[in-house]
């Protein structure tokens, strides 16, 4: 059974739809790219399944036993975050939160998850600095690090590169590929990115488009929508 | 200099004082540990809203005049405190005019209660006080003092107990939601202890200036520190300090507690902003 399946999903919030008729599903293993315009309800969408949103209409199913505390998240950037005191450190180790029970300290286990994470990630050496004083892409690297401690199963990440230069981008795309290959993280991933997703994505939702398109990446090539993009892209 | 520590010796003989060291020290400890939390979720103004909630159910408390008023004050100031919460994450009036409606409603109420049903011969005095704190430190019964001895404590292990959650919602809500973790709960958990942190405070600056026992510290503290812990360690090392050199100082100089204190906290967030500045420039 798929992990996460949804069936005539219908997004949106404060009352208003965003998209609608989404249908699609993920299996154990899938790099999934959702790609669409701005306003498209990308973000809306991941933020339902999330649970961050009610559910408007229809269904999603996820496979029996699947747990909130085995997601991996990377939002976009709030404001908020932008002047908050707080280390690398405190961050990443945040994300191992989930991981069940009322405890008042972390433990040992966690402590190490969350140094693998760092090591993994390049940014052990920053684990003392202070967030806010990051450049973007090492503040990305802190989220994701973050977000792997809370998951060793499903990762949704919201436009990841979103206001990284291309080299950081680009670092940021071969490890999330890195991911999804050498450890079977399932990845589902927002993204502007047409030119990304067709090297990366092993399949493609295309949303705020009628009839959508969801189906493998080279299905995508050959279909009316994606040629359409692909020459725009192009042009 | 002698001439002052005699005074000060002097002074301390008098439980009164004693009270009011112990309350203010305890208060102090309490709002700044919450302060670091409201002020980077930017809910600063629930903390002024809800003091303002609070001066309304004193005055209806002092007409009613029942046995239990404290806790009346307590019910009410937690359950606008809730109301507040909600109204944060509802869209039909925005967050920020409902708390403005709710707090200079409150002030409106209160000071007409007053007025109106109030047996006391000295009205303004009374609301003065009720206001800016200005004696009621001083006449604290050794109820009022356990009270807050226990609150105090309450607050305290709950805060250290939720600390690493605390920072998890506060620093991104979105992602402790969608991991599982319960931020309904806890944004209740802070609305409530914002609300009995405040009540207690009353007695200490008064409603009107309880905002910068919350707000000042945190403030101070995030000039110089960065990361959480510190900020937050630091932030209760300072409004401790502010408190007692405050409440020293109103001693010394016969001015008004809660002003004092103010006065004080504005000079430390003065301070580390110079620390703050010359540390960058290095």
């Amino acid at each position: 059974m798929a992990l996460i399946t949804c069936q005539n999903v219908k997004v949106g919030y404060e009352g208003r739809t965003v998209a609608e008729n989404i249908n699609f599903s993920v299996e154990k293993g899938d790099y999934l790219f959702i790609i669409g315009e701005n306003g498209s309800g990308k973000s809306t969408l991941m933020k339902t399944i999330l649970g961050l949103h009610p559910l408007m209409e229809g269904t999603i199913l996820t496979k029996d036993g699947f747990q909130p505390n085995e997601i991996g998240y990377l939002p976009q950037q709030t404001v908020i975050q932008k002047d908050f005191p707080a280390s690398v450190k405190e961050i990443v180790r945040s994300g191992c939160l989930n991981q069940g029970g009322f405890r008042p300290f972390y433990q040992k286990e966690e402590k190490k998850r969350a140094k693998e994470m760092m090591e993994k990630l390049d940014i052990l050496e920053l684990q003392n600095r202070c967030y806010r004083e990051l450049s973007g892409g090492q503040m990305q690297r802190v989220l994701l690090a973050r977000a792997l401690c809370a998951t060793k199963q499903l990762l949704l990440l919201d436009e990841p590169i979103a206001g990284l230069d291309p080299k950081a981008a680009l670092e940021m795309y071969d490890f999330i590929a890195k991911l999804n290959q050498m450890f079977g993280l399932t990845i589902i991933m927002i993204s502007h990115d047409l030119r990304a997703a067709i090297r990366y994505a092993s399949k493609i939702l295309h949303i705020g488009y009628t009839p959508l398109y969801f189906g493998t990446k080279e299905g995508y090539l050959t279909s009316t929508i994606g040629k359409h993009y692909l020459q725009e892209g192009e042009g | 200099m002698s001439d002052i520590f005699v005074k000060l010796e002097n002074y301390f003989s008098y439980p009164f004082v004693q009270n009011a060291l112990i309350v203010g020290v305890l208060i102090a400890f309490c709002s700044s540990l919450l302060g670091v939390t409201l002020v980077l979720k930017r809910y600063s103004f629930i903390g002024d809203g809800l003091s303002h909630v609070a001066f309304g159910a004193i005055a209806i408390a002092s007409v009613v005049n029942l046995a239990g008023d404290t806790l009346l004050v307590f019910g009410i100031t937690i359950a606008a405190a809730i109301l507040l919460l909600r109204t944060g994450q509802n869209v039909k009036i925005n967050g920020d005019a409902m708390i403005a409606m709710v707090s200079v409603g409150a002030l409106a109420l209160g000071y007409l209660i007053m007025n109106v049903f109030s047996t006391s011969s000295n009205i303004s005095g009374d609301v003065c006080s009720t206001l800016f704190g200005s004696t009621s430190i001083l006449t604290l019964s050794s109820f009022d003092v356990w009270v807050c001895i226990i609150m105090s404590i309450l607050v305290t292990l709950l805060f250290c107990l939720f600390y690493h959650k605390i920072f998890a919602v506060t620093f991104d809500e979105n992602f402790a939601k969608a991991t599982g973790i319960r931020v309904e709960a806890y944004n209740l958990f802070l609305a409530v202890t914002t609300a009995i942190v405040i009540v207690l405070a009353m007695n200490l600056v008064g409603s009107l200036l309880i905002s910068a026992l919350i707000i000042f510290p945190a403030l101070s503290a995030m000039r110089i520190f960065k990361s959480f812990q510190s900020v937050t360690i630091c932030s209760t090392v300072i409004s401790v300090l502010g408190a007692v050199v405050g409440i020293l100082l109103s001693i010394l100089l016969s001015t008004p507690v809660g002003a004092t204190i103010v006065v004080v906290n504005i000079g430390i967030f003065f301070i580390f902003c110079v620390i703050g500045r010359v540390l960058e420039g290095i």
